[in-house]
């Protein structure tokens, strides 16, 4: 079962993860395998040709292995889990209606439902081959905070863009270089919302340049990493 | 991050064909990178709009060699370059014509320009069989006549446009995915453009975020843009890669509104065509 695959070794915790889980419905994220899975059990058509688990899971660590595209989903999968931790933890604080304008609220919201559409979408699609469930490591992070919220969603989102667009060369198959396609116009979308809503709507900064980065695995998981208490990393990139 | 990367660090990562193809043509990388800087004028522009991926179209474009240009390459860019053109001069005109409020011009000269960077990419990019510009008709035969007398109109027909642009890119992802440097150039051109389009509809809405509308995304198949139903056709689906998002089962619960939205769908080539030609003259 994938939940025996996440350590949660008391040395390995921030101080507030088990607040932190309880306020994002995180304890859940071991209840969501199950309930996807048996989702799946019910009747989700699974794509044809995955293969078992390509990423090798061993301890904490965990190697993405890009050659195989059930693993690129993965790593799709892994930045998706971080998002959707991430926006389940803004709306859950009880500082978000305060902290935030009714307009910026439903903007949060629908971009948690999307975050989560698309993590729960990937695990799906994957099945047996999806990496566990991570653990967020958001320490860093004050959720009361607007600005501090913010401006780590701009980073997220510019983050997941830069991702898609970089990853996406390492799929072979024309159907999942489609699915990544579909989400990846959504991350940008939510990037240039949030970009707006922290530096001004009427500014430039929704688009930055003219051609968006295109990331290399080893660079986003570089940036990602300080997020996510399991240590993951990338070969055949 | 990897757009502010040397250019020598860029063509490192660079596609390993393309890389060999540069490798047969000069002895070495560094040398090649010399030569290339110094000679190339379409390497020289990629520089200067500051993108790695660009970088490396550009030189990708240089190593096939302009006339070895694979043909689906070829017609999927020239593709791009007519939808590229209508957006700049559409954005080129709609600012010179001053329809657009003193307040929300830097939002579409920005626009503008990344269109003009994008025209400017692709035909670098083709060389000498870039295809020459269709000549425009940008009230589409009289349906949006106001448009450059019409703000409400402009910024409309600006998010149709800009919409259907992001579908059009992702519709020919799969067929670029054999080259693997013009597929990620086109890629850093798709979420700019999905940018743009977020951007539009926030202003519609006066940047409240309400929806249907007025959200930076697209829920269902929904617009209110007079005669653009067939530009959102299709945007409602739920099926992706064989899984149907609505059957699965979300924590938080989600509606199948948000599932429409978290997904933007493709066009073909054929569709896209048909929704634009009432904007060739």
């Amino acid at each position: 079962m994938e939940t025996s695959q996440q350590h949660d070794g008391p040395g390995r915790e921030p101080a507030s993860r088990r607040d932190f889980l309880r306020a994002a419905g995180l304890a859940g994220v071991t209840l969501t395998v199950g309930s996807v899975l048996s989702g799946c059990a019910e009747g989700v058509t699974q794509p044809a040709g995955l293969v078992a688990r390509a990423a090798t899971v061993s301890g904490n660590n965990i190697t993405l292995d890009f050659s195989q595209d059930v693993d690129v989903l993965n790593y799709a999968y892994a930045l998706e889990q971080l998002e959707a931790a991430f926006y389940v933890t803004v709306v859950a604080n009880a500082a978000f209606t305060s902290a935030f304008p009714a307009n910026e609220q439903r903007m949060l919201r629908d971009i948690r439902d999307h975050e989560v559409v698309h993590r729960d979408f990937l695990k799906a699609a994957l099945g047996p081959a999806a990496i566990p469930g991570l653990t967020p490591n958001f320490s860093s992070i004050t959720f009361s905070s607007r600005a501090s919220v913010l401006n780590t969603a701009q980073t997220f989102e510019d983050l997941g863009v830069s991702a898609y667009n970089g990853a996406a060369k390492y799929l072979k198959r024309n159907d999942y270089l489609t699915v990544a396609g579909k989400i990846v116009s959504v991350e940008a979308r939510h990037a240039a919302a949030i970009r707006g809503t922290l530096n001004g709507n009427r500014t430039g900064s929704f688009a930055p340049n003219a051609f968006d980065p295109a990331n290399s695995p080893t660079t986003v998981l570089m940036a990602a990493q300080p997020f996510i208490v399991q240590s993951i990393s990338a070969t055949n990139v | 991050m990897d757009s502010q990367l040397p250019i020598l660090r860029a063509l490192e990562a660079s596609d390993p064909e393309v890389a060999g193809r540069i490798s047969t043509q000069v002895v070495s990388r560094r040398s090649a990178l010399k030569a290339g800087a110094g000679a190339s004028a379409s390497l020289g522009m990629a520089l200067r709009i500051g993108s790695a991926p660009v970088a490396l179209a550009a030189f990708a474009s240089e190593a096939f060699g302009q006339t070895r240009l694979p043909a689906v390459v070829v017609n999927v860019l020239n593709y791009a370059l007519v939808l590229e053109e209508l957006e700049s001069r559409f954005y080129i005109a709609g600012v010179a014509a001053g329809v657009v409020p003193a307040a929300d011009l830097t939002i579409f000269t920005t626009i503008r320009d990344h269109e003009i960077a994008h025209v400017a990419f692709l035909r670098n990019a083709l060389g000498a069989q870039a295809r020459p510009s269709p000549m425009f008709d940008f009230t589409a035969k009289g349906a949006y006549a106001d448009v450059f007398s019409n703000y409400n109109t402009f910024k409309a027909v600006s998010q149709a446009l800009e919409d259907t642009g992001v579908r059009a890119y992702k519709g020919q992802a799969p067929a670029l995915r054999p080259y693997k440097d013009i597929l990620t150039a086109a890629l850093t051109i798709h979420s700019v453009e999905a940018r743009h389009a977020a951007e539009i509809r926030r202003l519609r809405g006066n940047f409240e975020d309400t929806e249907p509308f007025f959200e930076g995304w697209i829920t269902e198949a929904q617009t209110d843009v007079p005669g653009a139903a067939g530009n959102y056709a299709g945007e409602d689906n739920t099926v992706h890669a064989g899984v149907d998002a609505t059957t699965l089962s979300y924590t938080p619960a989600v509606t199948r509104k948000e599932v429409t939205e978290a997904f933007d769908e493709p066009l073909t080539q054929s569709q896209v065509i048909a929704l634009i030609t009432p904007f060739f003259a």
